[in-house]
């Protein structure tokens, strides 16, 4: 089934409704991303819960990560997290060298300002799963050649 | 406001006997057009506004599927409205929702017809609040229909004619060729 891309298309169409009615400047642009990241989280909620529903508890907070890194990253985007790294200290950067959301945007530094765009709904899906599984976290998005792009997890201490 | 119940989930599981991440990445495009459409309620007033706009989403969404469909399908050129109808039940919909409707209904001028929808993807988990009664939540599937009709030059009326989450039994879409359009040239070639 080609829902992959059905997937993309909603997603795209969505960003461009949230901005379309929207001003520009940084304040309207932060809203927008706010907005897209929201819908984000729900989604990462309802996925999560469905696709771990026979999944055997998770060990620690690394093995979450790991999770999210292999298995929830396979399933969403077709592929794994290329490179995982954390300080041990809460904070994960998980790194994706060919992000499908930015694949068909552009291949290089083309476009750069608009990727936070593409990325921001990502970061709630990320944010929504992790929460769904008992651990609440920030979850941001940098981008400085595209296709790839790093996703930084900082966990919250309930 | 609509809700996602994941304990209306147990029939939906066992239906499809397809790999597990078929069905979670299926899941990912009806989870997150629920959250479309929720959002589409909040920043309009009233249900008829909703529509349209998924009217306008879907239109936007179709001119360009249309050519993600005729890259993966390989299909030429269709004869006449009655194999376009059946392209777009047998490929287009099983390609991208995973689901056949069946064709019916078709007018004596053989230029209006139903897609019957056994079951519909999109509404798995939805219920509709009863504040939100003339909400059609899937018109994004009418105005993908449309909009990727129109590129191969044809312009059809799409609409709903029953959905299950309004309390029919079955969801009917019915779709009336309206004229076939003209090619455009490019200018200068007078």
């Amino acid at each position: 089934m080609a829902d992959e891309a059905l997937f993309q298309f909603l997603h795209n169409e969505v960003i461009q409704y949230i901005y379309k009615s929207s001003e520009h400047g940084e304040m309207e642009n932060g809203r927008c991303i706010t907005k897209l990241e929201n819908m984000g989280f729900r989604v990462g909620q309802g996925l999560i819960e469905r696709f771990t529903k026979d999944t055997a508890r998770f060990k620690d907070e690394l093995d979450v990560m790991k999770f999210i890194c292999k298995d929830f990253w396979t399933c969403v985007f077709k592929k794994q997290i290329d490179n995982l790294r954390t300080n041990h200290q809460g904070i994960y950067v998980l790194q994706d060298n060919k992000f499908r959301l930015l694949t068909q945007l552009s291949a290089g530094k083309q476009y750069l300002e608009h990727a936070p765009k593409y990325l921001a709904f990502t970061c709630g899906l990320v944010r929504g799963g992790l929460s769904n599984l008992g651990v609440k976290s920030i979850v941001t998005a940098e981008v400085s050649v595209m296709p790839a792009c790093k996703f930084q997890v900082m966990i919250q201490k309930m | 406001m609509i809700q996602h119940t994941s304990r209306l989930c147990k029939g939906y599981l066992s239906k499809k006997e397809s790999d597990a991440s078929d069905d979670l990445n299926s899941e990912l495009f009806t989870l997150t057009y629920g959250a479309l459409v929720t959002q589409l309620c909040k920043d309009y007033e009233n249900d008829e506004e909703v529509n349209k706009q998924l009217d306008k989403m879907g239109y936007n969404i179709g001119v360009r599927l249309i050519e993600d469909f005729l890259a993966r399908s390989s299909i030429g050129r269709c004869q006449d409205f009655r194999e376009t109808a059946d392209v777009i039940a047998k490929v287009a919909f099983k390609m991208y929702l995973g689901i056949t409707p069946s064709v019916t209904n078709w007018s004596p001028a053989g230029d209006e017809l139903s897609l019957i929808l056994e079951s519909n993807p999109l509404v798995d988990f939805v219920e509709l609040p009863d504040n939100h009664s003339s909400l059609v939540y899937s018109n994004l599937l009418c105005g993908v229909l449309r909009g990727a009709l129109e590129m191969v030059q044809m312009a059809v009326d799409v609409k709903f004619a029953q959905d299950t989450l309004r309390g029919d039994n079955v969801t009917e879409i019915r779709m009336k060729f309206i004229k076939r359009m003209e090619e455009n040239l490019p200018a200068g070639d007078e």
